[in-house]
């Protein structure tokens, strides 16, 4: 009797070499995918949905790319997975550490050929992580007490992070942006506080930082349209038909007299409401609900400002701004916090009509309004410049800098060759495997900016080999050059977690050896 | 045949088959289930052990686990033959009543069934195999008393239970912080264990994860994270002494269970409706406000109103809060669950030191803590790790460290591992076979070799030579007359798991031996399978 087959109908088993292969496939297929779009000249990606409207993305972004992605293969799916989370914890680098996974498992996969277990691999790779990152630990620069310096570091890290963006070529006005904006908000990582506003047209050079609030509305019919020094209430409340909200409650009527009356009363009651509200002393009344007409005359007769329909979003960042509560009872006046602001105005940002609270309470608050020619490159813009704005927050909280440029890579590289020749034993192949697997950055970075990356590795490796190098590649010039001078920057926060988060997830797929997997679940057929 | 002729001579059918079942019976029977049997082991074969490797399981709707813990791997695997469906079933009661060795149970049963097969093969009713495998059993579980060290500890040392938790630790993915991770669980099981009455409720323990981070980061919270924030974006993110109520009632107006109408045909029925509508909001916060609570924890939502009302009364209130979660606070802070509001005193509230939240990354994650609990025995272990499937992993790891521990604290008997324990009892076993006439003998015998498994597997996953290392260790078990010798798993230079610290608990391996046990005879029991033939 032949074995027995055990797993349900369309479920597969891969064992040994064989599902170490397929994993070994997926995770280097999905490496050569995003590679290109490593460094400073990397290429971007058109991505198109399946869903309605095939809606269409451009965009260089390693996490932004791999999450639109079908994936079947599991181990592509952790890399994917590492990739997402890069993009939550640091905000950047997200390409970079799907390629440096990939990497380590290409370099893995000839070991595993050579006949090393791939234990010994993953022993040899925890040392080789464990040695980079304090080869980075003692290289990294600290400029927390020199507040002017400190500033001349994240500028140069924005630059660093947007030059391999759409924003590249106005990256000195993003940055400038992007580091104003981050400063605003004196160390804490909320980045709420930042709105940013897209709006089609101009370019993107007219981008622009504004100090206030500008939310994404009309102002009512007939009401001023310029308040100074305004009084706001941000409120979360109906402002069409209270509804009744005990259970079960319903009306019933038996003449047309007695609705009108209903009517009546009901009408009495919004009037009631929005004197409560008018009791606040306010000029400026904004609503996260709908405010139905009868009420907006109410408060056009009374000369106050009415908002409707804010999002929830807005409304959260409104109240945060001006210092006020959201408010949805209105009962007792005194005891409800009211926002500031110096100055309310309709402005215009191309053809649309914005209203922008100027003159805040807490300074913290900024919005960045972006400009571009077409949708697709203002969301691409966005996402450039969140990256930038996270990976400044963080390092306004963790303080230490690198150079960029493959300089981290290299020095690494460095270090971990040395613990390679050091160490006896198998470990020692895997080690210098990984050191392989780091300098395959620069020579990616090379690559893809047209260069003969062998002979600019080969000289910069040369270089390193002096001590307190600075030499990192020049895309621009497309020769070895010094880092520092040039003014590239990386933050440490970022390369630390692309160095761990990738080995974890190397040493994650070397230790499989089998790949069950079940059959997929049966959808019923949505004709 | 199941075709039988009545008096007249007339045929008539006994067991419908052919069309609708396939039948298989006698020793043809035992054999596939053998081999199905077999066929589970052989998977988990591969991830015994520290060098073990692991699997990776994509799951119907395409998400992927990795992991080496037998169960895990055998829940998720889709089986669909009987027999090794009972193998899962061995591997999961291993779990729940043991928490640890569920690979090595399912390898063992292996064993035994490898083993069977032979004996069958020679002519040997499979009954007489089922009874000598449970004296075998006996045997072994005895010796294992006899070999087993008692070790003593104390909450000032926790060293020999961090030991034994490493031994657990270090076959998983997380072996690179493995002294930090046994570490946080010994301390987490002290922190709620009854030492008095030797009993630990794990359902104190929450193990908590969330992405971002590196494993370092894991830390344990006296206390209880709830992944929930402020239901108002402006109340106080951190409250110090909070007195909380647990409410599992909504801020809403009742909805009483029968059915029935409020009809409104005059405006003043509409404007008292109003006004009683107003009134159940304020006597709820003001009931909250009464009792001196400054914090409440509800398991229901609230209204718009009712949030503002409570934000206005400078009450800072969590919503959604699930039941699971709600029971742990109640346990934590010593409060109790209060179903209405009429029914809230002072003395039902909970208490904690501190309250606080905290938010992670770039994304609004945001955590509640709640801290320095008035019965501070329930913790979180809140582990952080790079990508979601290893937080899924080290979850598991610590399940099995924190069983580990608890086991330890219940009977403080440990026996050692790395194999070292069943080479012992495969010794004892096969000197004891000789005493019993009859066929017997050949089953006990074969239970003897079935042990040997264990070590063998060990050793081939460690990229050892696995015949040669265990014959090796083996005599010199016995030369020396000490039941400390192992397979040198880490390559470490001795085969002495004592002093090597790899041990495991003793009721951990008695029950991975009498549940392989058990399950084998009922396998060997069955002689018959019919199942609808699938077309």
């Amino acid at each position: 009797m032949a074995i027995e087959k055990i797993l349900k109908d369309d479920a597969s088993e891969e064992k040994g070499e064989r599902a170490r292969m397929a994993s070994f496939v997926g995770a280097i297929a999905i490496t050569d995918l995003v590679k290109t779009t490593l460094g400073p000249k990397g290429m971007d990606k058109i991505l198109q949905s399946t869903g309605r409207g095939n809606e269409v993305t451009v965009t260089n972004d390693g996490a932004t790319i791999l999450k639109s992605l079908h994936i079947d293969n599991p181990a592509a799916k952790v890399l994917i997975d590492i990739s997402k989370v890069q993009d939550d914890e640091v905000g950047d680098g997200t390409t970079s550490v799907v390629v440096l996974a990939g990497e380590l498992l290409r370099e893995a996969e000839k070991l595993v050929a050579a006949k090393i277990h791939p234990m010994t691999i993953i022993s040899g790779y925890r040392m080789a992580a464990e040695c980079a990152r304090n080869a980075l630990l003692q290289r990294v620069v600290d400029n927390k007490e020199n507040a002017e310096k400190f500033k001349s570091d994240l500028m140069k890290i924005a630059m660093t992070t947007l030059s391999s963006k759409i924003l590249s070529q106005d990256k000195e006005h993003f940055a400038q942006l992007a580091v104003d904006a981050v400063m605003r908000l004196k160390g804490s990582t909320n980045l709420e506080a930042i709105q940013i506003i897209k709006k089609p047209g101009g370019s993107l050079k007219d981008s622009f930082l504004d100090e206030g609030f500008i939310l994404d509305k009309k102002i009512g019919l007939g009401q001023p349209k310029r308040i100074e020094n305004a009084k706001i209430l941000v409120a979360n409340t109906a402002m069409d038909t209270d509804k009744v909200k005990i259970y079960g409650a319903r009306v019933r009527v038996d003449s047309m007299s007695k609705v009108a009356e209903i009517e009546g009363a009901e009408k009495e009651k919004m009037r009631e409401k929005v004197k409560k509200i008018l009791g606040h002393g306010i000029n400026c009344f904004v609503n996260r609900q709908l405010i139905y007409n009868f009420p907006e005359e109410l408060f056009a007769d009374a000369g106050i400002l009415a908002i409707e329909h804010a999002d929830f979003d807005g409304i959260e960042r409104l109240a945060l701004v001006t210092g006020g509560e959201i408010a949805s009872t209105f009962d007792n006046p005194e005891s409800v916090k009211l926002g500031h602001c110096k100055l309310i105005e309709e402005i215009m940002i191309g053809e649309d009509k914005l209203i922008h609270f100027s003159g805040v309470e807490m300074g913290q608050a900024c919005t960045i309004v972006l400009r571009g020619a077409s949708h697709h490159v203002l969301d691409e813009a966005e996402r450039s410049l969140h990256d930038a704005l996270c990976v400044l927050s963080q390092t306004v909280n963790d303080t230490r800098v690198l150079l960029g440029g493959g300089w981290p890579e290299m020095v690494m590289a460095k270090e971990v060759d040395e613990l390679a020749r050091k160490t006896p034993g198998k470990k020692s192949h895997a080690i210098e495997a990984f050191s392989r697997a780091l300098v395959a950055i620069p020579t990616i970075i090379a690559d893809n900016a047209g260069l003969d990356s062998a002979d600019l590795v080969a000289k910069l490796r040369a270089e390193h080999h002096k001590e307190g190098c600075n030499a990192g590649i020049d895309v621009i010039s497309g020769s070895v050059g010094d880092m520092a001078e040039l003014g590239i920057s990386e933050a440490f926060k970022v390369k630390q977690a692309v160095l761990l988060s990738a080995t974890e997830a190397a040493e994650m797929i070397l230790r499989v050896d089998e790949i069950i997997t079940c059959a997929p679940r049966k959808r019923e057929d949505r004709m | 045949m199941a075709l039988a002729f009545d008096e007249y001579g007339r045929p008539f059918i006994i067991l419908k088959e052919q069309e609708q079942k396939t039948r298989l019976s006698g020793l043809e029977a035992q054999k596939a289930n053998i081999s199905a049997g077999r066929a589970v082991s052989r998977i988990l074969r591969t991830s015994l052990g520290p060098k073990g490797m692991d699997k990776m399981l994509q799951s119907p709707d395409g998400d992927v686990t990795i992991t080496n813990d037998g169960a895990t791997i055998l829940e998720q695997m889709d089986v669909d033959n009987q027999i090794a469906k009972l193998m899962v079933e061995l591997s999961r009661s291993q779990d729940y009543e043991i928490g640890d060795g569920t690979t090595g149970v399912v390898v063992m049963a292996g064993a035994l069934l490898e083993q069977a097969e032979r004996l069958l093969e020679r002519g040997i009713h499979p009954i007489r195999i089922a009874e000598g495998y449970e004296m075998a059993s006996r045997i072994a579980v005895e010796h294992l008393e006899c070999i087993a060290q008692k070790f003593d500890f104390g909450p000032t040392n926790i060293e020999p239970l961090v030991q034994t938790c490493m031994t657990t630790l270090s076959s998983k993915i997380v072996s690179r912080c493995k002294r930090a991770l046994a570490e946080i669980s010994v301390k987490a099981v002290l922190s709620v264990a009854d030492l008095e009455r030797k009993d630990v409720n794990l359902d104190l323990i929450k193990v908590e994860g969330k992405v971002g981070g590196k494993l370092e980061d894991t830390e344990l919270i006296y206390g209880i994270t709830v992944d929930k924030d402020m239901s108002h974006p402006q109340m106080p993110k951190q409250i110090e002494d909070a007195k909380i109520a647990i409410l599992t009632c909504p801020f809403e107006p009742p909805k009483p269970k029968t059915k029935h109408k409020v009809d409104i045909d005059t405006v003043e029925k509409f404007q008292t409706l109003r006004q009683q509508e107003q009134k159940y909001f304020d006597d709820m916060v003001q009931k909250c406000k009464e009792v001196g609570a400054t914090l409440v924890i509800c398991q229901w939502g609230f209204d718009d109103e009712a949030n503002h009302l409570l934000m206005h009364q400078n009450l800072p209130a969590v919503r959604w809060v699930g039941g699971v979660e709600l029971e742990l606070i109640a346990i934590a802070t010593g409060g109790r669950i209060v179903p209405r509001f009429q029914e809230l005193t002072p003395e039902k509230l909970g208490r904690a030191g501190l309250v606080r939240e905290r938010s992670f990354g770039t994304t609004k994650d945001k955590m509640l803590y709640i801290e320095h609990c008035a019965n501070s025995r329930a913790v979180t272990i809140f582990i952080r790790g790079g990508n979601k499937m290893m937080i899924e992993e080290t979850k598991r790891s610590i399940h099995d460290a924190l069983c580990v521990a608890r086991n330890l604290i219940r009977n403080n008997f440990i026996v050692y591992g790395g194999g070292a324990a069943e080479i012992s009892c495969s010794i004892a076993v096969e000197a004891a076979a000789d005493k019993y006439p009859g066929v017997e003998q050949y089953a006990i015998r074969a239970f003897a070799d079935a042990l040997d498994a264990v070590p063998m597997a060990l050793a081939e996953n460690s990229g050892l030579q696995p015949i040669e290392t265990l014959s090796a260790v083996k005599s010199q078990q016995i030369k020396e007359n000490n039941p400390h010798f192992g397979i040198d798993c880490n390559d470490v230079g001795t085969n002495d798991m004592c002093e090597q610290n790899v041990f495991e608990t003793l009721i951990g391996k008695q029950q991975q031996i009498l549940l392989a046990t058990q399950v084998v005879k009922m396998i060997l029991k069955i002689d018959d399978v019919i199942s609808p033939s699938d077309y």
